[in-house]
């Protein structure tokens, strides 16, 4: 009985570790040691869990031991070997075993518990979500590594999705009412939850993975406390909750920063009305800047402010713009980076890439304290960004980004804009930044380009 | 009705600990500033990779002869502990970075 007891107080201070964790890693001073207090409190409750049990089979404790080292080396090899560009689809690869250990659970314990309406009915949802969640998150993945380009849409695809829910919960309810102990109705359960969470992630653009991702984290969260209702386990229960409701918030904070709301995301409203009504077409004459004329006009200035997007992240560019930027600095320009809360491939993403490239702190500007800056700029340099500083988000209410915050950079004095093509970014819709007069536009590959600018500017 | 009454007094103490938890999630990273998203989103998804000790409950209740059940519960224990071990690395990884540049 002992045992039981130190179990529990083990469970109590695991959960604790994972509350201090949470409120440590909103705090980029905190955040690091944050993160390790939540793996040593799991560390504890694994070991605890293992330890106080009962002893069994010495069978099943090296199967146990053998599957989390299994575990432990893959896990620990991805996780260090990943590049930090593609660190969305890992978190979504990862959310994704998180879903399909919920939902093996579930499977297991169906048969223990046949003929208990409440305990069927927690196994039930914790399988269903843990399902969706993981077919959902192994789909987010591919997106964003690429191996699936487009958006699959079913005609009619969101009532076929909502019909699909429906018997999918439908089912769920039978089996846990009906008392039921037929495998093959389980299996049936299993199979329509991870058809489902195909059909509800295939639609959905690749620009709103992120929040995608972050909803299927809050999905596993909840598959999670579940397990913990199903095993009377608080650990789970309440490191469970606490994502469900963290990450919860967290999605619709990235909803606010991109301003979409939450409903248009999943049912996908964006991507259809952006491309045929796209708000309106500027037209106007485009201005080219050439490689040596952008290294002048940058070299003369004063103050340059770079704008970092998504393009940047793409073409990995993120070490030539720091050198950039110390050239820069050395012949006493003042360079700063603007992020906007979206840039990169997912909120907060860019502030990584450029981190990872030791970019300086103290370098990188949010959105509210850049803004004012930008009419004392002589040169703003945007890479691979065009959402975030187009500003029909603030002139056009017929746009679909309307009421975006962006970043103003029409106010300085100079624009440079690097950009692969003239194609429009994610919204689908002309930027009419493209045609201002202060506007020269350098086309190429981000890498490419800034690595021959850099050359150009040591030659000056 | 009497069957729900009873499921919620048999759990009350459950259903205090997730609705306390909701209120501790929210209230916790009310104030994240939008540069900790990532890894925020990231040590969130390790965390509630705490599912891991459902599954090695799992494997403790199961007989050692049943093979099926327990070759099941050994992949759960491997996806689990993916979850667990790749979130955390990975966070740590990003967290890293951050770290760097306070020194200068």
């Amino acid at each position: 009985m002992n045992q039981k007891y130190i179990l529990d107080i083990i469970y109590l201070i695991a959960s604790v570790t994972f509350v201090i964790g949470l409120k440590m890693l909103s705090n980029p001073q905190t955040a690091r040691r944050g993160n390790l207090w939540a793996a040593f409190g799991m560390t504890l409750a694994v070991v605890g869990t293992i330890v106080m049990h009962d002893t069994v089979s010495p069978v099943i404790y090296a199967l146990i031991l053998g599957a989390i080292a299994v575990g432990t080396v893959i896990g620990w090899i991805t996780a260090k070997r990943v590049k930090m560009t593609a660190m969305p689809e890992l978190v979504s690869l990862f959310n994704g075993m998180g879903g399909a250990c919920a939902a093996l659970i579930s499977l297991l314990e169906f048969h223990h518990n046949v003929g208990q309406p409440g305990r069927v009915g927690i196994i039930m949802a914790g399988m269903i979500i843990g399902s969706v969640s993981f077919s959902g998150s192994i789909i987010a993945f591919m997106k964003l590594n690429g191996t699936l380009k487009k958006s699959i849409r079913l005609p009619h695809y969101n009532m076929i999705n909502t019909v699909l829910m429906f018997v999918t919960i439908a089912a769920g309810v039978f089996l846990t009412v009906s008392g039921s102990e037929s495998i093959g109705l389980l299996l049936g359960v299993f199979a329509l939850a991870l058809v489902y969470g195909v059909f509800f992630v295939a639609p959905i653009g690749g620009a709103d993975m992120p929040v995608v991702i972050s909803l299927l984290n809050s999905f596993t969260g909840l598959a999670a406390a579940f397990g913990g209702f199903l095993y009377n386990n608080q650990v789970m229960l309440t490191g469970g909750i606490l994502v469900g409701s963290a990450g919860t918030l967290l999605t619709l904070a990235m909803c606010t920063a991109m301003n979409r709301p939450l409903f248009n995301v999943i049912f996908g409203a964006f991507g259809e009305t952006a491309a045929t009504t796209g708000g309106s077409k500027t037209g106007g004459t485009i201005k080219d800047i050439s490689i040596s004329d952008a290294a002048v006009l940058m070299n003369y200035s004063k103050k340059v402010i770079i704008v970092p997007g998504y393009g940047l992240a793409v073409a990995q560019a993120q070490h030539v713009i720091h050198e950039l930027e110390k050239l820069l600095e050395e012949r006493g320009v003042d360079v700063k980076y603007a992020i906007h809360p979206v840039a990169g491939r997912m909120p907060g993403h860019m502030n990584v890439l450029l981190a990872e490239s030791n970019v300086d702190y103290s370098k990188l500007a949010e959105m509210e304290e850049v803004n004012p800056e930008f009419s004392n700029t002589d040169v703003v340099l945007v890479v691979g960004a065009n959402d975030v500083v187009n500003p029909a988000a603030k002139n056009d209410s017929s746009s679909p980004i309307y009421g975006m915050p962006i970043l103003e950079v029409e106010n300085s004095h100079h624009i440079i804009i690097n950009k692969r093509s003239m194609n429009a970014g994610y919204a689908g819709i002309d930027n009419e930044l493209f045609y201002n007069p202060k506007t020269s536009m350098l086309f190429g590959d981000a890498k490419d380009a800034l690595t021959k600018l850099v050359t150009e500017l040591k030659t000056l | 009705m009497s069957s729900i009454l009873a499921f919620l007094g048999e759990n009350i103490q459950m259903i205090y600990i997730v609705i306390l938890s909701i209120f501790v999630g929210v209230e916790v990273i009310s104030k994240v500033p939008s540069v900790l998203h990532t890894p925020l989103m990231s040590g969130a998804n390790a965390i509630h990779g705490v599912v891991i000790v459902g599954s090695i409950i799992v494997m403790l209740n199961t007989e050692p002869e049943n093979i099926l059940l327990l070759s099941l519960g050994f992949v759960a224990v491997v996806l689990g502990t993916l979850n667990v071990v790749g979130g955390f690395v990975v966070t740590d990884r990003m967290l890293e970075m951050f770290k760097k540049k306070e020194k200068k």
